[in-house]
């Protein structure tokens, strides 16, 4: 066991982790950051996405000790500092980008980085970045509609329906 | 009505902790000195455990007990939730489904050892030295060979590989057979429903706790049901009475149905708990998830169609075999009878139906209902084969579809495969979707492809379900071992909030915010003074779960009936503070009233009295306003609707792209519109995975080729268009108190149809009228192999 220390959400943290743990199981197990879900075990569903460093990265791919002194952010780090939802995750819940909530962290994750890179994406463009992660539930439509509107972009064309 | 009522698309409140990391799944459970099991499963899909030595692993760090089968001596099978009877009027053939293989390893992934160790790497790393003896048997894993003469048996003590052979209706046999002999038209298609693999995005997990002081048992367990696995699980496998087990379902990463069954890992957790003394812990991977999860769909059927020589349906046959797999998943045997032959009328007036179903063991996972059970399976052999003889018939689909529909005046309608449909308006819903896909000028778009050097074409699907499988005492006649109720709490506190107890469980579903929607309409109070409370057996009234599309129509229906108990109380409370006879009083937007006068007392005021009862007719009414309702409905839901889908083929390739697609659906009343729009964008989603891309393949010796996200391939976001989606075609159920059919599942029955036809259409109307038909998954190979294989 070696201790690993990092930077996540902004504090240092240091925990025990084996040569082989994973930043994805270091941050669950090894922080009690539960908000990082593991969802296969292939690194296709991008469940597990957080940012190092600033760039998007699937946690299960990812030795905790390779990424020991790295600036993690994860879901839990990504509200406003008044502890409101950001414009994001606002837009998800806005739009019902979400539904079981279990690829939702990962899919925040990841259209925070695609917006960071991107601000104001096309429909195909946040289609094509979000093919990482797997979503069983929505069939992808309320997802890409919530990544529009939180560029600010119209999307009264995708759904008859908005939420009150 | 208040702003958050019925109708109403309100904003889910359980997003908040989605989104922010702090939902709280099984797997973010961990209980003090936990321990963690792995289970060491068979890498073959048949074989005999001659020996097993867990002598060297029993020494590895952290190993703290193996068990096996002998452990599990004194506890019961797996049970099965449905029996269902053979058209010579016998039961199924039904064999053990043993927690740990006894004698024999029936598939791929049947648990051999479970490893318990202080960490999980330790028990992964102590299965590793576990010395299996299996002598491997030939599997049968094709069903046509599994009921051949002399065929491999999966279970020695069973006569065959047959668990049942089904007639329905028996006695119509001869008639259909006689009909079809006279017929002027006789269509028919064979064809395959894929087998699929559920995939929740979270996998399943199971922690078993005991507390020694006061003999409770505790399972944290993915289910969308808790009472059904307490009752299972206590009563048929542990031998454990309710009031001693506690099932926690907390948040649940998805179902679609593969988290209805009792699964050997809960019984397993809950039992090792007690012998270790400590909370035993198990997380699926995903790769485990692939070979111990339930699988789904998997028949191969033929269905034939009669026409009269105006093209009115006269009969329908339909045979199928149907995989069960190894071992009877918990409704397993239900779905392709009870869920699949009672659907093969469609919305079609087709006096003369027969349906045969072969259910087949074989090596493989167990089969059982997945998102639509038995009902996309019937519609699909249904909207194909009307797509084909409108094809031979040279009549347009559209006319030969309207033709054949029952019409709006014709409800209740009886069906000869024993529904009586009591809803539905086929011509609307067909309409609205034509106009809305800008069906009028398809043509035109077709040219444009074909100048693009694409290849256009469209695919209409109508279908109706059942949903809120019901009533009780009728599907005790056909075979189930459980009622199909709902129960609701309704719990009014002192100053007028409300806990709401429901025995549904949400997934996905949003529950947490439509439920209150309900009461909130109904009492005239702010739906956020109203909480729900669901997913623990210790605070819930038992109930049967979520799944077949009845949360809202059974689960909502009771929580009306309880809440009208609460209404009536009230009223009674309110007459005796405003000295009036109940029968006067008016309830609305919270505020009960006199009628005719101006003296009123708000819902606080009545609530406040029922807890603090100084002035209240304690002779005649008892204190408190908590109520509950059980509701067993009299009928199933008829959801029902018209599907279109566009697609381009590619030629030089045959990949499909699907460019559009419509939905109208008919739901009856819809409580959040918001969260009836994304049901069905997840339903649709997953049909057209069936239809593109999804199939669980085994190989002849029973190894599963998709086992993982790499080569199991579910729709991602850039392999889906925009779906439009119309639901203003209602009419309502006219059984249950809200008027609400189900659309969970709807999505999922319907599009499969229409994209495989709106591919055989662009096939068509580019020459290659060769090609009859196509099984899905339609891939690329396949559609380029049809088009080039004449």
């Amino acid at each position: 066991m070696n201790t690993i220390s990092m930077t996540v959400n902004g504090k240092t943290v240091s925990a025990e982790a084996e040569g082989r743990t994973l930043l994805s199981g270091f941050l669950r197990e090894g922080l009690g950051l539960t908000g990082t879900h593991v969802g296969c075990d292939t690194s296709q569903c991008g469940a597990c996405v957080v940012h190092v460093d600033g760039k998007p990265v699937k946690s299960c791919s990812v030795l905790a000790m390779d990424v020991a002194g790295s600036e993690i952010r994860t879901i839990e780090g990504m509200a406003n500092s008044d502890g409101s939802l950001n414009a994001i995750q606002q837009a998800f819940q806005d739009h019902h980008g979400l539904q079981c909530g279990f690829c939702t962290p990962g899919m925040v994750m990841a259209a925070a980085a695609l917006l960071a890179e991107n601000p104001r994406p096309t429909e195909a463009e946040i289609r094509d970045y979000l093919e990482g992660n797997i979503c069983r539930c929505t069939g992808y439509q309320n997802i890409v509609k919530a990544v529009m509107a939180a560029s600010g972009q119209d999307v009264s064309e995708m759904s008859a329906i908005a939420a009150q | 009505m208040p702003k958050d009522g019925i109708g109403a698309s309100t904003k889910r409140r359980e997003d908040v902790r989605f989104l922010t990391g702090n939902g709280r799944y099984t797997d973010d459970i961990n209980l003090r000195g936990q321990a963690y099991v792995h289970f060491l499963r068979s890498d073959v899909a048949h074989g005999r455990i001659r020996a097993i030595d867990t002598s060297a692993a029993e020494e590895m760090p952290g190993v703290i007990r193996i068990f096996t089968a002998e452990d599990f001596a004194h506890a019961g099978g797996l049970p099965c939730g449905w029996q269902v009877t053979d058209k010579h009027g016998q039961p199924m053939q039904e064999p053990k489904h043993p927690i740990l293989a006894e004698g024999k390893v029936r598939h791929v992934g049947d648990p051999i050892c479970a490893v318990v160790a202080e960490t999980l790497e330790q028990a992964r790393d102590a299965a590793e030295e576990i010395e299996l003896d299996i002598e491997e048997l030939p599997a049968v894993i094709d069903m046509r060979k599994a009921l051949e003469d002399g065929a491999t048996k999966v279970h020695d003590d069973l006569n065959s590989n047959l668990c049942y052979d089904w007639g329905f209706v028996e006695e119509n046999k001869e008639a259909v057979d006689k009909a079809f002999s006279e017929a002027a038209h006789v269509v028919s298609v064979d064809l395959v429903n894929n087998r699929l693999c559920a995939n929740p995005m979270e996998a399943r997990v199971a922690i078993g706790d005991y507390d020694p002081w006061n003999d409770q048992h505790t399972l944290y367990t993915t289910s969308q049901n808790p009472h059904v696995i307490r009752l299972l699980m206590g009563a048929f496998v542990l031998s454990l009475p309710e009031h001693k087990l506690r099932i926690v379902a907390p948040d649940v990463g998805g179902g679609f149905g593969s988290k209805i069954y009792h699964y050997a890992e809960e019984a397993f957790c809950t039992h090792a708990a007690k012998i270790l003394k400590q909370p035993v812990k198990w997380t699926s991977t995903r790769s485990e998830a692939f070979i111990s999860d339930a699988h789904a769909r998997d028949h191969v059927s033929k269905i034939e169609l009669a026409l009269d020589k105006d093209h009115n349906f006269t009969a329908i046959r339909s045979t199928t075999l149907a995989n069960m797999g190894a071992y009877l998943s918990t409704f397993a045997p239900s779905i392709p009878t009870w869920l699949h032959g009672t659907l093969m009328a469609g919305p079609y007036k087709t006096p003369l139906i027969y349906v045969n179903v072969k259910a087949v063991f074989t090596n493989t996972v167990a089969v059982d209902a997945y998102r639509g059970a038995g009902r996309p399976e019937a519609t699909f052999q249904l909207e194909r084969v009307i797509d084909k003889a409108a094809r031979e018939l040279g009549v347009d689909g559209v006319e030969l579809r309207r033709k054949n529909f029952i019409k709006p005046d014709e409800f209740p309608y009886q069906t000869p495969v024993a529904l009586e449909y009591d809803s539905g308006n086929f011509h609307a819903t067909m309409d609205k979707m034509l106009e809305l896909s800008d069906y009028a000028n398809l043509d035109a778009r077709v040219q444009e492809s074909r100048e693009n050097g694409k290849l256009r074409g469209f695919g209409i699907s109508q279908y109706i379900e059942a949903c809120g499988i019901a009533p009780s005492n009728l599907v005790g006649q056909l075979g189930a071992r459980a009622g199909l109720y709902e129960t609701a709490t309704v719990r009014v506190n002192a100053t007028g909030s409300i806990s709401v107890l429901t025995g549904c469980h949400s997934h996905g579903q949003g529950h947490e915010t439509s439920f209150p929607q309900i009461v909130a309409d109904m009492i005239g109070i702010d739906a956020s003074q109203i909480d729900l409370v669901h997913g623990d057996t210790a605070n819930t009234p038992m109930g049967m779960g979520t799944y077949g599309s009845r949360s809202v129509a059974v689960g909502g229906s009771a929580l009306v009936k309880a809440t009208n108990k609460i209404i009536d109380k009230a009223k009674k409370i309110a007459a005796h503070l405003l000295e009036a006879a109940p029968e006067d009083i008016e309830l609305k937007d919270g505020k009960f009233s006199v009628a005719g006068t101006d003296k009123s007392v708000d819902w606080a005021g009545v609530t406040l009295a029922a807890y603090v009862p100084h002035n209240y007719p304690l002779e005649d009414l008892e204190p408190g306003l908590e109520e509950t309702a059980f509701y067993d409905p009299n009928n199933f839901t008829f959801p029902s609707g018209c599907y279109g889908c566009e697609v381009e083929i590619d030629p030089e390739t045959g990949k499909v792209d699907i460019v559009a697609f419509t939905a109208a659906d008919d739901f009856g009343t819809v409580i959040n519109p918001m969260i009836v729009e994304g049901q069905v964008h997840g339903g649709l989603a997953q049909g057209i995975g069936q239809a593109l891309t999804e199939h669980c393949v085994y190989d002849e010796n029973g190894q599963l080729l998709t086992g993982s996200f790499m080569d199991y391939t579910m729709p991602r976001a850039d392999d889906l268009p925009v779906f439009k989606v119309d639901h203003s075609c209602a009419t309502p159920c006219t059984h249950n108190p809200l008027g609400a059919k189900g659309c969970g599942e709807a999505g999922a029955i319907g599009s499969p149809p229409a994209v495989v036809n709106a591919v055989i259409d662009a096939l068509h109307r580019a020459g290659h009228t060769h090609v009859q038909h196509i099984d899905m998954p339609v891939t690329p190979a396949r559609v380029w192999a049809a088009m080039n294989t004449k």
